[in-house]
């Protein structure tokens, strides 16, 4: 919807004030809202999380279903991330076949997750060549207030971890009303997580409102996770026209660290 | 002051702060007073002997009348009304502007102040550009603007923002009062338009932010009686 388009006169605004560091909110340049998870939101998901960043929220949703696996990676369970942009969530969606955004944020949380290696896709192999796990994981945005890639990605690993296996008979058919206490095979060492930064003008900014976010001229994401103590880029994407200098690049790999470590210590309060 | 406005006929339908009538939150359906002496109006209806809400919101008498103040509603653009918009496109004759209604709106070349050549009319208002207009006519195709009023115009350095529309008259208040206590204490220019959006332009970037959190503050407290000491007090907590 074109009311959701930011002005010239706000564009300009946000600028000069991203430029003295001030955000409406009260909020420093890289500062996150208040964040807050809820498990078990979905009764017929194996596993389920509900991620708020202030007015932000999203439900994510892990199903487990068995199935072929793919001829290159024989002993290898297999993900599938989907995402719904419904339109109840912001009325920049749209109803009908999906869009950019509706492709590129599962599309991201799916990196982020894989590429980390947070779920051991071998113990998810039932029968070699025959018989696999499948883990589906469904981004659904209830409402938008910008920021949805890293709210989406949080709500991905927590549901991933309260996800319990259903329980699977001799004939390869899956009891989904009966759970067993297994959980997923995930990497206790590793916990992905993605981080969105927008520029506007000279400034880089984390966690936008929908507001600063529609301002912004470019956005790029990367996937990060901890690999034995030691912080990994596992994926980076780009969009928007303008260029990011090195300068800035190096500026946003200084402020990795220090976020990764507070969403984990946030993250760990939930778990 | 170009880009003032005299809110003080905004406020026709006066909702504003009034510490002396009583309001009472109703949901839909829920029966306000009985008896044949009253009369419903706006948002309410009647069943027998009964005035009964259609809407979620503060019911209040005045008179014999009892009307209804929603909490949440969409913008139902009126004539006169003084609405922020926003130039979505040019065409041949006019401009197409977004008033966030369900009717798009189209300001006629015509109806700009001053006399304005075809072939420039970018320069005058370009796609992204903000005015502040008077809705001419409301009509089955759509709406139609002027430019031609005191504090008319296209806005100028500031920023906007969105409320829910149905609560403009609480924000503005009686008369006025409440936003020319917002813009007294933090010395910005604001225009309140009728479909929500709000203009600021201060002197510096905290007035601006202040403003804004006041306003938003009001919006929020909607139901609230005597809001207009809570404001004041919000200022002195937030000095």
């Amino acid at each position: 919807m074109s009311s959701m388009d930011t002005s010239n006169l706000t564009k300009e605004t946000l600028k000069r004030m991203f430029a003295e560091g001030k955000r409406f909110d009260g909020r420093g340049l890289t500062d996150y809202r208040n964040l807050s998870i809820e498990y078990g939101v979905s009764k017929k998901a194996e596993g389920s999380a509900r991620v708020r960043f202030g007015n932000s929220d999203v439900v994510v949703g892990v199903k487990l279903q068995t199935g072929e696996p793919y001829p290159d990676s024989l002993n290898k369970g297999n993900l599938m991330v989907s995402g719904d942009l419904l339109p109840l969530a912001s009325p920049r969606y749209e109803s009908g076949p999906p869009g950019f955004n509706a492709i590129e944020l599962p599309r991201l949380v799916d990196r982020a997750v894989r590429e980390s290696g947070m779920i051991d896709f071998e113990k998810l192999c039932i029968k070699e060549g025959e018989l696999v796990w499948t883990v589906i994981i469904d981004v659904y945005p209830i409402n938008d207030d910008g920021n949805m890639i890293d709210a989406s990605t949080i709500g991905a690993i927590a549901a991933l971890q309260s996800t319990l296996m259903p329980e699977l008979d001799e004939s390869g058919k899956i009891n989904y009303e009966k759970k067993t206490k297994n959980k997923l095979p995930l990497s206790q060492e590793t916990l992905p997580l993605s981080f969105s930064f927008f520029k506007l003008g000279d400034s880089i900014i984390l966690d936008p409102t929908r507001e600063e976010e529609e301002a912004c001229d470019t956005r790029i994401t990367f996937g990060a996770s901890k690999w034995n103590g030691q912080l990994m880029l596992n994926s980076c994407q780009k969009k928007g026209d303008l260029p990011l200098t090195q300068a800035e690049i190096e500026k946003i790999m200084q402020i990795i660290p220090v976020k990764f470590e507070e969403i984990n210590k946030k993250l760990k309060k939930f778990l | 002051m170009r880009n003032e406005i005299n809110e003080a006929h905004e406020a026709v339908e006066d909702s504003g702060d009034s510490s002396d009538t009583k309001r009472k939150i109703v949901v839909p359906g829920e029966v306000i007073v009985e008896g044949e002496d009253y009369l419903p109006g706006e948002g309410t209806r009647r069943e027998g002997s009964k005035i009964v809400a259609s809407k979620f919101g503060l019911a209040e008498e005045a008179g014999r009348v009892i009307k209804l103040i929603p909490i949440f509603g969409a913008f139902v653009p009126r004539r006169n009304n003084v609405i922020i918009g926003r130039v979505t496109d040019l065409t041949y004759s006019g401009w197409l502007v977004d008033i966030d209604s369900a009717a798009s709106a189209f300001l006629p070349i015509e109806e700009s102040p001053r006399f304005i050549n075809r072939n420039e009319m970018d320069q005058y208002l370009a796609i992204g550009d903000v005015i502040s207009a008077k809705i001419w006519t409301v009509k089955g195709k759509g709406i139609d603007l002027t430019l031609k009023g005191k504090g008319l115009g296209k806005l100028e350095d500031g920023f906007i923002f969105r409320i829910i529309p149905s609560r403009v008259p609480r924000v503005i208040g009686r008369e006025g009062s409440m936003v020319n206590m917002i813009k007294e204490k933090t010395g910005c220019q604001i225009t309140v338009g009728q479909n929500g959006w709000i203009w600021i332009k201060g002197p510096s970037t905290d007035a601006e932010i202040k403003a804004r959190r006041a306003v938003e503050f009001v919006a929020d407290k909607v139901h609230i009686n005597g809001l207009t000491d809570k404001v004041e007090a919000w200022f002195e907590e937030n000095e």
